[in-house]
């Protein structure tokens, strides 16, 4: 079966066949839609035509993702993009790994929020470059958009990226940005359900960071059913529990990116998390 | 919210087949969307509303839509996930993260209204009523 349209015949699908793999009411025809109205081809007239096109939606994003992530394997930059619901603790969390590894690595930060440079304005004042997007009423950062904000940096060669997507658990799961890897961040203070009820971005991201577990003393928030959720939508997820405020946890994220910081070729979470 | 930047991305790419099939209008836009893609009734929802003033001004939307299937490396076979959103092999009960079909957004193909008659050619408007 054809993985790009499903049909049973066999065929390929290049990119430079795309524009013209029309699909006419020949013995081939394999997309059916409605019947042809029977003998009316007259001069002059034209029956409905049809336009085969087998084309993602997201392809423009999809060029603008291919071309960010050619930029970052040339440039050999670690990318990370960070997802959360607002408030779950991501602007901290960078703030805090901004300390912990700058004297090892170079590190660059995309701010998205729909508003304000609040956030670019706390990542400067580590010392580090810092692009603020603000996306208006847009939920969540395309990879046009990382595209123009890597135009401000000036970037040396390898590096971390990390790229703060809209405080969000839905839309930004299905926008490409060309990353190395999606984290997903989970807070203590949400509930543990939280994967099984928007799991679309837990089943999008490779390492999920359950945060603010400082907290869990004074919580019935329960990690390992949440854990469990997880990998239920994503049976190849990493996990990551730490807090950002006790310190508990954060060697072994610093020790993630380290890795994937110093492979060329960049290490799958799991096998991160076994070397950390 | 993000279906509004799909729809508009679906409208771009419409709009630059329709152009170049030199078409003013589209009758029917036809897509594929997967099962794990939840977009179909956002999507319709949408739709009409970006398309205002654009070439699929008044088209139809016409969404197939792909049911959800896995790999099972341990069965090695394609399976149904015991849930849509419990990837687990339905009848081993292994994970299985492998997604095969169910996340696909694709624009199939477009339909253009017949080219109008034109008057130069004569009796061609018979031929029609009667063909």
């Amino acid at each position: 079966m054809c993985t790009v349209c499903g049909c049973e015949s066999e065929h390929s699908h290049h990119d430079d066949q795309f524009v013209h793999h029309h699909h006419h009411h020949g013995t081939d025809d394999h997309i059916h839609f409605g019947t042809n109205h029977a003998g009316a081809s007259v001069a002059g007239f034209n029956d409905d035509q049809l336009i085969s096109i087998e084309k993602n939606i997201l392809d423009k994003n999809q060029s603008y993702a291919d071309f960010n992530r050619s930029f970052f394997q040339e440039n050999e930059l670690l990318t990370v993009n960070l997802l959360s619901s607002p408030g779950a603790g991501k602007t901290s969390l960078l703030v805090k790994t901004i300390e912990s590894l700058r004297d090892s690595l170079s590190i660059y930060v995309i701010e998205g929020d729909q508003q304000t440079d609040n956030d670019a304005k706390r990542i400067r004042s580590t010392g580090v470059q810092a692009v603020q997007i603000n996306t208006g009423k847009g939920c969540h950062l395309d990879a046009h958009m990382v595209g123009h904000a890597m135009e401000n940096f000036r970037f040396e060669s390898g590096g971390l990226l990390m790229i703060e997507n809209v405080g969000n658990l839905v839309c930004p799961a299905s926008f490409d940005l060309g990353e190395s890897h999606k984290v997903v961040i989970l807070s203590v203070t949400e509930g543990e359900d939280k994967p099984i009820k928007y799991p679309d971005m837990f089943a999008a991201s490779d390492l999920m960071v359950v945060s603010k577990t400082d907290l869990l003393p004074y919580l019935r928030f329960d990690v390992n059913q949440a854990i469990e959720y997880a990998r239920r939508v994503n049976p190849d997820l990493g996990v990551i529990q730490l807090s950002v405020e006790s310190g508990k946890g954060m060697d072994q994220w610093n020790q993630w990116i380290l890795n994937g910081a110093r492979s060329k070729t960049l290490p799958s979470v799991q096998e991160s998390l076994t070397a950390g | 919210m993000h279906e509004l930047a799909l729809a508009r991305s679906l409208i771009e790419l419409v709009e630059e087949y329709a152009h170049e099939n030199n078409a003013v209008r589209v009758k029917q836009v036809n897509l594929r969307l997967g099962e794990m893609s939840a977009m179909t009734r956002a999507l319709h929802f949408c739709f009409d509303a970006v398309a205002n003033g654009t070439v699929c001004e008044g088209a139809k939307l016409s969404i197939e839509q792909v049911p959800l299937t896995v790999f099972c490396s341990f069965c090695n076979q394609t399976k149904q996930p015991m849930g849509r959103y419990s990837f687990r092999c339905d009848d081993c009960g292994m994970p299985t993260p492998k997604v095969v079909t169910g996340k696909e957004m694709q624009l199939v193909s477009i339909e253009l209204p017949a080219t109008q008659p034109c008057s130069q050619y004569g009796p061609e408007n018979e031929h029609r009523q009667t063909a």
